[in-house]
């Protein structure tokens, strides 16, 4: 389990994340929303060490990874598999060597396994036969898929996704929310998703927190959140630019 | 006037931010060399990028450059009837001097401009903050070969530039001007030292580890996009070749 304590972090004087409290649970989905550019990138990087907070804590298993050092930020590491916006595939290598590169990285797989491995991961996010394609040659849901594959290529405990549906078409999208889903249900991972896209909240939560001005404002399961009335939550929900939330 | 000092203060912050960086980083690097698995495979494909593939350009750059020294030396030699020691001239140049340096200067444009924009891309696509994810360390993967990329290959290509520099300016003395082919060639030999060579091979390392550590970290810490990928790539060009030229004179007074 993860446990989020006062998170602050600032970027020149601005307040990004000002006192995060939250609890994730291990295997469930749990989908963080808020607006852009309210935090939600900046969280996730906090909760795999890429970002150091100004203060607070972040607990795995009840060890803090705000005060481990690069050594053993690495060794948690292993345990994560991260989803980028834009997949950030390697774009000098083959979608085959993308999703084997951390296998080939942290352990001695004979070539052979790798290769069978490789197949298996493209089949489970629905994708076969485009090892030798480059990530400059696939589709935007394509590119994500790959992302996917390469996220939970060492069968990580913990996978992370960053706007996992953003620029994809709403059946791509749609798509994409079956695979997280059916993922997670084969691995019994832990899942954080941070996203604005309100179906696939909806479709993949198992508990949803909302993000704004720096602080985590409501955190309950799907009925809670569909049913509460927080006024900044039911804007956000709603889509409407009338309310407590002021669109700059 | 405030602003004057405003931005002075600003810029010398820069200068010391980016100075103290780029140390930091090579020290890391250098650290991470020695940390096992060494990725033997990502290492030879800088080598082959920085090195095999600057050849034709190096090879361009060294002929006419010791071609159009021939032709200057003879001019201003042939004034004191002392034509023989074009040959010397050239070679020593060459050798010294303008093997190292031009090598430097050519593959900071082909090579360090190249590095600096692929790991800015690297860094603007998030694919650095993969790696970090996937529990691997950026600088030992994606800079510590390039680093042993620079220093290994550019006194290769040096030694090349120079020979094709001696060759350029043997054609334009011996079959162009007329000065005696043995006459070149021994008396090339009588001048040029070992040491000579060496001296220049240990400069080009030098200016490899220079021009490497440059572009990667201006690469490493690219912001803003494109822009921001198209303005490491001209910094680490420019700031590479400057220090290039810096770095020559205080290693030759050093050395020679």
């Amino acid at each position: 389990m993860i446990k989020i304590i006062d998170l602050k972090k600032s970027f020149n004087d601005k307040k990004v994340l000002d006192g995060v409290n939250m609890e994730i649970e291990k295997g469930k989905i749990t989908v963080i929303i808020g607006r852009s550019g309210e935090g939600k990138s900046v969280l996730i990087k906090h909760i795999i060490g890429l970002l150091k907070p100004d203060s607070g804590e972040i607990f795995l298993d009840g060890h803090d990874m705000t005060r481990m050092n690069e050594m053993e930020l690495n060794e948690v590491r292993r345990r994560f598999g991260m989803l980028f916006q834009g997949a950030a595939l390697f774009d000098s290598m083959t979608v085959g060597e993308n999703v084997a590169f951390p296998l080939r990285e942290h352990t001695d797989m004979p070539e052979a396994d790798l290769k069978q491995t490789i197949r298996e991961k493209l089949r489970k996010v629905g994708l076969k036969d485009i090892e030798q394609m480059m990530p400059a040659d696939l589709s935007g849901g394509m590119k994500k898929r790959v992302g996917l594959a390469r996220a939970i290529a060492m069968d990580p405990e913990i996978v992370l996704f960053d706007e996992p549906t953003t620029g994809l078409d709403p059946i791509m999208a749609d798509n994409i929310a079956n695979l997280i889903l059916d993922t997670q249900r084969d691995l019994k991972t832990t899942y954080i998703v941070i996203t604005h896209d309100i179906p696939l909240t909806y479709k993949i939560a198992d508990k949803i927190a909302m993000l704004h001005e720096g602080k985590i404002v409501e955190q309950g399961d799907v009925d809670y959140i569909r049913d509460c009335s927080n006024p900044v939550l039911r804007q956000f929900l709603e889509g409407k630019s009338e309310g407590p939330i002021k669109v700059l | 006037m405030r602003e004057l000092f405003e931005s002075l203060g600003k810029w010398a912050g820069r200068v010391v931010s980016s100075t103290g960086g780029m140390t930091l980083m090579l020290i890391q690097a250098v650290l991470w060399i020695f940390v096992p698995p060494l990725k033997l495979r990502n290492i030879f494909r800088q080598m082959e990028f920085v090195g095999v593939n600057s050849l034709f350009v190096v090879i361009l750059t060294g002929a006419f450059t010791g071609a159009v020294l021939a032709l200057q030396s003879y001019n201003a030699l042939k004034r004191f009837g002392a034509e023989s020691l074009v040959g010397p001239t050239v070679a020593l140049s060459m050798a010294r001097e303008l093997g190292p340096v031009l090598t430097g200067l050519m593959v900071t444009g082909r090579a360090g401009s190249a590095m600096a924009t692929e790991l800015g891309t690297m860094r603007v696509t998030e694919q650095i903050d993969a790696l970090y994810t996937m529990a691997v360390n950026p600088v030992k993967y994606l800079v510590s070969p390039r680093i042993l990329a620079g220093v290994f290959m550019m006194p290769v290509l040096a030694i090349v530039t120079d020979f094709v520099g001696v060759l350029g300016g043997y054609f334009v003395a011996v079959k162009m001007l007329g000065v005696n082919s043995g006459v070149y060639i021994g008396r090339t030999v009588d001048f040029v030292q070992a040491q000579d060579i060496f001296d220049g091979l240990i400069k080009a390392s030098v200016f490899g580890l220079i021009l490497s550590i440059v572009a990667c970290y201006h690469g490493f810490n690219t912001t803003g996009g494109a822009a921001g990928v198209g303005e490491a790539a001209t910094k680490s060009v420019v700031m590479g070749c400057v220090l290039i030229l810096v770095a020559d004179y205080f290693l030759t007074s050093v050395m020679f």
